[in-house]
């Protein structure tokens, strides 16, 4: 919910900026290992946007998969959660490198 | 709507504000959404558009929390952000840290819950300042709210500052207020696999107490797995485990508590 807010405060911020009155679709990407639940953020972005000047937008999200630099296979793997190991050397020395991201990419606005 | 001057949406009220004064130079409060139309458009042709943006969700409240983070660093404030579930003991456990400590040093407290300024009494009962905000129906405490409180507040030099957080194992963790730590608490009354349910506030925390061990006897708690978990998560996590009610483990906290505050005193003297 709070995320949420947050996205319409940088609406409404950039609203100012870049002169548009109306936002009729945001694109957030989103990454895996971040701490947001797309379906609950869809749900909060539609009570949050309610009354503001992205009333009924839609909201698409791009998942971004999770990365992680693997110490002992020194390449990229993808993993799913936090705790994963190294999908190909079952390794926890994984620094990850993304999938962590919680951005608004682009707006489709009048 | 905060109640120093307003600049902030949704229901948070954060006691005795006295002066309107912002530490930071970047805070600025216009209030003028721009409800006009658009820039003049040819009649007829639609007047979508899109817009790049390109920006952290949260990037408003890391600018401030950026802000805190110098403030404490300048002034030597060791600040620790306590993160648990409701009832785990934090309040429990700052009272009982406060009597250990406050004859030796200066602590301040910052209490967040939605509702009450209970969890501030008691820390005043204590003989400490403390400030409570309460954020209504907000789930965590944000960077804006703590720049608000510290002008109320006023930490000493030196000192360490507490923020005990809302209740809340999920939305506190994306939150950073400028602390030098979290601190994870979790109780043997919850389930030993918190850390794997909640991973990502156990990955942000930089210390794991596991509170009342006293009533490990009466409770199917597995310490050992707990453990696993949370390392698992988060392989650099330190867990010290204690019981504020008994007593037992204290030291431990104390002594980890020393080392950080020692660490956030390394590049500060009273003359800077």
């Amino acid at each position: 919910m709070s995320l949420c807010e947050s996205v319409l405060e940088i609406l409404e911020q950039q609203s100012r900026q870049q002169h548009y009155s109306k936002v009729s679709r945001v694109w957030l990407e989103i990454g895996a290992l971040s701490s947001v639940e797309p379906d609950a953020m869809r749900f909060c972005f539609d009570a949050v946007m309610q009354g503001s000047l992205a009333e009924n937008a839609r909201l698409e999200i791009v998942t971004v998969r999770g990365q992680a630099w693997c110490l002992q296979c020194n390449k990229n793997v993808l993993i799913e959660q936090r705790y994963d190991t190294c999908p190909a050397c079952g390794g926890f020395q994984l620094q990850v490198n993304d999938g962590e991201q919680m951005r608004i990419k682009e707006l489709e606005v009048e | 709507m905060c109640t120093v001057c307003g600049c902030s949406e949704g229901e948070t009220t954060i006691e005795h504000t006295h002066e309107h004064e912002h530490h930071h130079g970047k805070h600025s409060h216009t209030h003028d959404y721009g409800s006009g139309a658009a820039h003049a458009h040819a009649p007829g042709l639609s007047q979508a558009r899109m817009v790049q943006i390109e920006q952290d969700i949260l990037s408003k409240n890391n600018q401030y929390a950026s802000d805190n983070r110098d403030y404490f660093s300048k002034h030597g404030i060791l600040t620790l952000n306590l993160v648990s579930s409701p009832g785990s003991g934090k309040t429990s456990l700052l009272t009982e840290t406060i009597a250990l400590l406050k004859d030796q040093l200066d602590i301040s407290v910052i209490e967040g819950d939605q509702q009450t300024t209970h969890d501030a009494d008691r820390i005043r009962a204590t003989g400490v300042k403390a400030l409570q905000i309460n954020t209504g129906k907000g789930c965590h405490l944000d960077a804006h709210q703590i720049c608000h409180a510290l002008e109320n507040l006023k930490p000493a030099a030196a000192s360490i500052l507490f923020i005990e957080n809302v209740g809340n194992l999920v939305c506190p963790a994306s939150f950073d207020l400028g602390e030098a730590h979290k601190v994870a608490i979790l109780s043997v009354t919850e389930g030993e696999d918190k850390p794997l349910k909640y991973p990502d506030m156990f990955y942000a925390a930089d210390l794991m107490i596991l509170n009342k061990v006293d009533l490990l006897p009466y409770v199917d708690f597995d310490v050992a797995q707990c453990i696993q978990y949370a390392k698992q998560v988060n392989p650099r996590i330190k867990i010290v485990q204690l019981s504020a009610k008994s007593g037992i483990g204290m030291e431990s906290w104390v002594q980890w508590l020393n080392a950080s505050r020692a660490m956030q005193l390394v590049d500060f003297s009273e003359t800077a």
